[in-house]
């Protein structure tokens, strides 16, 4: 028995700011306070509030101190774990009122967060088999072999209303039906854990906080769909969660919840892990089951649709990770738990990364029907540097942006549909003022152009012709017919492509075309970027009455364009500067503008 | 694995060497000095029975926990009992062997063990 536990981040944000470090120092440094046996250190899943990571929470107190270096460990030990005096400096500020700590979940990132799938995330320790079960881990299993038909089963899941998390948000429930349909000698279930959107980390975060609900969602979905066999194809870039999932998988085979005759109901199931090696279209459902079977990662045509020929020619099911993590919660708590959060046609909860220019960069997982406004302004702690918000980026290079005029519309699938976005798999980047959206555009589709998997025409061809129309755009070389033709190339390629990549590759463009068209035509018209970020199309210029002549500038400029003499103005030699933005950094006085 | 009840006494097991990351709520809070002070006069054997003890019991919705110094160092080890609702109960000169009884007669019974508490001790 332990009097206290430390739970420290090991997700990949807060390992990359050294917690692995910190766990080191801290269990050698209670070790010389001789407190090994009176202290138990756990390193758990994300916490969500990647922003402030290192994260360390210290139960029964349950103080939470953020951004925590190695050095400070020491300090920790002696004054909190040996002497029970809180160090108030590290405590994350939200949760000190006067005296007291407030607990976590009353702070302005966590209070409207309802956590179904990162339910464990932060909680448990994700190597633990016995802790996943300590949280009623793998009873929705033993429920489902041992009190329910696989019938059963799906009309939970349908009942549930739950929804691809993936992106596409087909019901859950009717796609296992369609593989319980057809009958086979083998039947497949297949994880789709190749989370690829730049600024996505929901899947990742599951697979490292509590990848035992992964792997008996799973065995769920297969006993409910007549699978014996699984497979997770996780991204090679995601070493922690490889590690983890392979932990668990190895831990539930120990323990007879994978394998032959699980909890003596006569069902086999059992997991294989494969590795993606970080090409974007493996995450289409289609591609990622060629991948898995040895060939090059390409998407075919559907259908057959993977419910009748799916992976090796037979019957397969492919979910998502959250999808998937959401399962267990949704047998043991029933149907009803499930559909009574989130919006009519939107059950449950989604998790979102959030990122970008927003003071809370994580993890978030909020009910179905939050607002934009919510997320962002609540949970998210709002704008940094006072700045305006712009619009939201959902779905990465598939979905499309949500302007500053419809943050109050409640998120979710059917809402995001209808104003040309997308829900995306979860990633939520924020852009303020000063975000080219003309560039944001050609960010995501520069994007796509590189991820084509070049198999169908429109998709290889057509995304690269856009990206050169863009490319003309910022660079102050387009005309209005071009942006006509830019609009009529998108529809053409969503409409011709073989594939989801290529289906909603021009989503980025057509979403920013919506709200911002005055942006792409100030830049064809006017020569301008509005925001100041498309270097063709600025200047920089120093104003004569706020130089000091203090020189500092002419003595960062990289390529010697600024000139003058101490104690005058200088100016700027428009034909050798190279727009790199370094003088109005350095100016102490704000002499120098862009524009 | 081959039945619920297997799957169970995992968890009842587990379940018990976590409860500490539950948090306070609105449960018993037992909290000892822990400061210099109070580590010097054997705050921690006393720590350590509090924690054996309510682990022995297998006591829900009680934490223990250590604070810095309460003030009265002549007192040390002192114990301060925190029940919802109630006034707090200050415990004063700890032992280990004083623990059993208070967790039996004070957490459990809801009868403070008087002649331990800081009012017994000041008034002689």
């Amino acid at each position: 028995m332990y009097r206290s536990h430390v739970l420290v981040c090991g997700g990949t944000g807060c390992t990359s700011s050294h917690s692995n470090e910190i766990i080191e120092a801290l269990e050698s440094e209670l070790k010389a306070k001789g407190l090994e046996n009176e202290i138990k250190v756990i390193k758990t899943g994300c916490f969500g509030l990647c922003a402030l990571g290192p994260i360390m929470i210290v139960y029964p107190e349950g103080c939470f101190y953020s951004e925590v270096k190695v050095e400070d460990v020491p300090e920790i030990v002696e004054e909190h774990l040996l002497k029970g005096r809180m160090v108030k400096r590290l405590i994350y500020d939200e949760t000190i009122t006067k005296d007291e700590i407030k607990p976590l979940n009353e702070t302005n990132f966590y209070k409207k967060q309802k956590r179904i799938a990162l339910r464990n995330c932060g909680v448990i320790d994700p190597e633990s088999i016995e802790e996943y079960i300590a949280m009623d881990g793998y009873q929705a299993l033993a429920k489902c072999l041992t009190e329910m038909t696989p019938e059963d089963v799906i009309q939970v899941v349908k009942d549930s209303g739950l929804r691809g998390r993936g992106g596409g948000g087909f019901p859950t429930g009717l796609k296992w039906s369609f593989t319980a349909k057809n009958a086979a000698d083998q039947k497949y279930v297949v994880c789709n854990a190749d989370e690829g959107d730049p600024g996505a980390f929901m899947d990742r975060s599951v697979l490292e906080g509590d990848p035992h609900c992964i792997v008996e969602a799973m065995t769920i979905c297969g006993y409910a769909t007549g699978a014996t066999e699984g497979y997770v194809y996780v991204r090679a870039e995601y070493p922690i969660a490889v590690n983890r999932l392979d932990k668990a998988i190895r831990d539930a085979r120990e323990n007879g919840l994978l394998g032959k005759n699980i909890f003596n109901s006569g069902f086999d199931f059992d997991l294989h892990i494969r590795l993606g090696a970080g090409a974007f279209v493996c995450g289409e459902e289609t591609a990622l089951m060629t991948s898995i079977e040895g060939n090059r990662g390409e998407p075919r045509p559907r259908p057959p649709y993977p419910a009748v020929k799916g992976l090796f020619g037979k019957p397969t099911t492919e979910n998502n990770v959250e999808t998937f993590a959401n399962i267990p919660q949704i047998i043991l708590n029933g149907a009803e738990f499930f559909s009574s959060m989130g919006t009519e046609k939107s059950a449950g909860t989604k998790v979102f990364a959030l990122g970008g220019k927003i003071n809370n960069t994580g993890l978030v997982e909020v009910p179905m029907g939050t607002t934009l406004r919510e997320v962002i302004e609540d949970i998210g702690g709002g704008i940094p540097n006072g700045k305006k918000f712009k619009a939201a980026q959902t779905g990465g290079p598939s979905g499309g942006c949500i302007p500053a005029s419809l943050m109050d519309t409640p998120i979710d699938y059917d809402n995001l549909t209808a104003i040309g976005c997308m829900m995306g798999s979860g990633g939520l980047i924020v852009m303020d003022e000063d975000n080219c959206m003309v560039d944001i555009a050609k960010f995501f589709l520069d994007f796509t152009v590189d991820e084509s998997c070049g198999k169908c025409t429109p998709c290889r061809i057509g995304t690269k012709r856009m990206m050169e129309i863009l490319e003309k755009i910022t660079d102050g070389k387009a005309t209005l017919e071009d942006l006509d033709e830019l609009e009529k190339l998108a529809y053409y390629i969503k409409e011709n492509s073989l594939c989801g990549l290529g289906q909603t590759a021009p989503n980025p463009v057509l979403a920013t075309l919506r709200f911002f068209k005055d942006e792409y035509i100030a830049h064809i018209v006017d020569k301008k970027c509005p925001a100041g970020v498309c270097k063709a199309l600025l200047s920089y210029s120093i104003v004569e009455d706020k130089c000091k002549g203090c020189t500092l500038c002419s003595r960062k400029c990289p390529v010697g364009a600024i000139s003058g003499t101490v104690k005058n103005p200088h100016t700027i030699d428009t034909t050798k500067c190279i727009k790199c933005g370094v003088c109005m950094d350095s100016c102490k006085f704000g002499a120098i503008i862009k524009k | 694995m081959k039945s619920l009840e297997e799957l169970m006494a995992i968890r009842d097991k587990a379940r018990a060497a976590m409860t500490d990351r539950e948090g306070n709520g609105d449960g018993i809070r037992i909290v000892v000095g822990m400061a210099t002070c109070g580590i010097a006069a054997g705050a921690r054997p006393v720590l350590n029975a509090f924690v054996d003890e309510v682990a022995k019991r297998g006591l829900k919705n009680v934490t223990v926990a250590q604070t810095g110094c309460i003030g009265m160092c002549q007192f040390e080890p002192i114990v301060e009992v925190f029940e919802p609702g109630k006034e707090k109960v200050t415990y004063v000169k700890m032992t280990a062997e004083k623990v059993p009884e208070i967790v039996a007669n004070h957490i459990v019974n809801g009868n403070p063990v008087l002649e331990q508490t800081v009012g017994a001790v000041v008034k002689d």
